[in-house]
């Protein structure tokens, strides 16, 4: 191994293991949130509302007097669940429509990607909008606009995988033993496109996380009193000037985790890039 | 080139009848009364009735759907129920708005991006190395509803230096671009780094290098000029994706751009406009992109015209 290698070995490893306690602590405070929390999340106070961080509120009370700490904390768990919620269905929705694509080939998969195409056409959360606006917003709301939009770039990844893989000699040899299409998929296609699909996945969490914050901070995605980061930076955006502590916490939470995200995803591919 | 400009035209056409469907669909297909979410519950019947047959609802979803298409097609994109105006036009008018800021952030991502990724790849795992990879990472990882926000206290509330909200002069621009921007700049910085590392690599570099020639010129002539086709690439797909961006970043700085318009137009239920809005939006990424691709293959001749 030569010398830059193993540097950015090093580095690869450091990014896994920073992100992966990011992560790691997330799945805690999501889990724990009731014994971590001090406070209740939803629980008013009204004669305390706007109060800025002391000893007894760390981060401070919004409006309605409520904990912010608490809250922030809370939020985690609906980052967390619409996060693994919409890339457990997206990615599995776009490896079966990708393995579809990829190994039929054909009209089929002419027709799927002009269809990709499409969806594709929608630049960022634009989709997601469109959706929630008519949806009208709630948490499974926000699930379904997010999935729509999500399933695509698994579905491209691993049409493309499975279009590189079709020919190899593994795959071929099975094939000509009489190997069925699906046993071809399922046995000897889809475990080799783990890897790109975990780190996309990966990616994917950081995306969604923010995706939903961002639905959220539009008023189109979790609604209050559930404290969503996004809906508590919509909240904090009207009291700005007087009570910036509103909108620095929950964004923090959501650039932290989503960061950690970002980290791994970035670990992992670095350290399957055999190139290197 | 043409056989490739004219596959990529062959597709573009089905992606916009495409785009155009997907857009009438997700409005047509809303659950309950479209009139009733319009217009309340407790609206007249008699101006139930009238908004269902200005818009066309009260004929077979076919029916609507080829007007919607041929309108659409004509420019006519209906009327706003809120202001009574031409969708088409109301959407006009705020384009430029939309446009500007779009430029913008593009500047601000290139001026900040370039010259980090330039010395990034130059000096490969020295401090300023990852310090500006982490900044990046750092950047991408930021939701511009935070960054907004964030700047808003810095440079408005604590310091006074620039104004909260609001479009006027150059002033009123810098932190909206910066927030739009921001991502941008954190992938274009990531992209130059890892193609200028590809280009200071490559052989003409080192007879460059041999010929004598200074490191600068050796550095922004030959290697750097080589290694900006897959950036503007990505400038060119990017910045389409940043007519999404928009939509946050003027809500936060009550810029009177599309992005406000469409979240004005779901406040007030007002679906002709935000059908318009999301239509010109998507459309314009589509055009963005197609032109991006033919200019790709117009500076880099290797491209495969499959």
């Amino acid at each position: 191994m030569n010398n830059e290698s193993s540097k950015f070995k090093v580095q690869s490893s450091k990014l896994i293991f920073v992100g992966g306690f990011v992560i790691l602590f997330l799945i805690l405070t999501a889990i724990f949130a009731p014994l971590m929390a001090p406070y209740d999340p939803k629980e008013q106070n009204l004669y305390e509302g706007l109060n800025t961080p002391d000893h007894k509120h760390p981060l401070g009370q919004d409006r309605l007097g409520r904990d912010i700490l608490s809250r922030v904390i809370y939020g985690s768990r609906i980052s967390l669940i619409v996060g693994i919620l919409v890339v457990g269905i997206s990615s599995t929705i776009g490896v079966t429509i990708g393995s579809i694509s990829g190994y039929v080939g054909g009209k089929v998969d002419e027709i799927i990607m002009r269809f990709c195409d499409i969806v594709l056409a929608f630049p960022g959360i634009l989709l997601a909008i469109a959706i929630m606006s008519v949806l009208g917003p709630s948490l499974n709301n926000v699930i379904i606009a997010l999935c729509a939009m999500g399933w695509v770039s698994y579905t491209r990844l691993i049409r493309a995988q499975i279009l590189s893989l079709r020919e190899r000699e593994f795959v071929v040899a099975v094939d000509s033993l009489g190997g069925s299409s699906s046993r071809i998929i399922l046995r000897h296609l889809l475990p080799n496109v783990i890897s790109p699909l975990i780190v996309e996945a990966t990616f994917g969490m950081a995306g969604t996380i923010i995706a939903e914050a961002g639905l959220s901070f539009l008023g189109l995605g979790v609604q209050p009193p559930n404290p969503s980061w996004g809906s508590m930076l919509n909240e904090g955006r009207q009291f700005l000037l007087i009570a910036p502590h509103l909108t620095i916490f929950p964004g923090l939470a959501i650039m932290v985790t989503v960061l950690g995200f970002n980290f791994l995803g970035d670990g992992i591919r670095d350290l399957m890039d055999v190139k290197r | 080139m043409r056989n490739y400009i004219i596959k990529r035209f062959l597709l573009f056409f089905p992606v916009i009848i495409g785009v155009m469907t997907l857009v009438f669909l997700i409005i047509h297909l809303i659950p309950g009364d479209p009139v009733e979410l319009m217009l309340g519950e407790n609206a007249q019947i008699s101006d139930k009735e009238k908004l269902r047959s200005e818009l066309g609802l009260n004929k077979p979803i076919i029916d609507q759907y080829l007007t919607f298409m041929i309108n659409a097609f004509k420019g006519d994109l209906g009327r706003s129920i809120y202001s009574q105006k031409p969708v088409f036009t109301t959407i006009l008018e705020r384009f430029p708005a939309t446009l500007e800021l779009t430029l913008c952030a593009i500047f601000a991502a290139l001026i900040i991006s370039l010259p980090l990724g330039i010395i990034a790849a130059y000096r490969q795992y020295s401090i300023f190395d990852n310090g500006s990879m982490f900044l990046s990472l750092l950047g991408i990882s930021i939701p511009n509803f935070w960054l907004g926000p964030l700047l808003i206290i810095l440079f408005s509330v604590m310091l006074g230096w620039l104004p909260v909200a609001g479009r006027g002069g150059i002033s009123h621009i810098i932190l909206p671009s910066i927030t739009l921007g921001t991502a941008l700049s954190s992938i274009l910085s990531r992209m130059t780094r890892s193609s200028m590392l590809d280009s200071l690599k490559e052989e003409y570099v080192t007879t460059a290098r041999a010929k004598g020639l200074s490191e600068n010129t050796v550095v922004i002539k030959h290697a750097l000029s080589n290694a900006m086709i897959p950036i503007i690439t990505i400038v060119g797909l990017q910045s389409g994706a940043l007519l999404s961006g928009a939509i946050i970043t003027e809500t936060i700085f009550s810029w009177p751009g599309i992005g406000r318009l469409t979240i004005q137009a779901i406040n007030t239920r007002d679906y002709p406009l935000l059908q318009g809005c999301i239509l010109i939006i998507s459309l314009s990424y589509v055009v963005v992109n197609l032109i991006t691709d033919i200019l790709y293959a117009y500076f880099d001749p290797r491209i495969k015209y499959e």
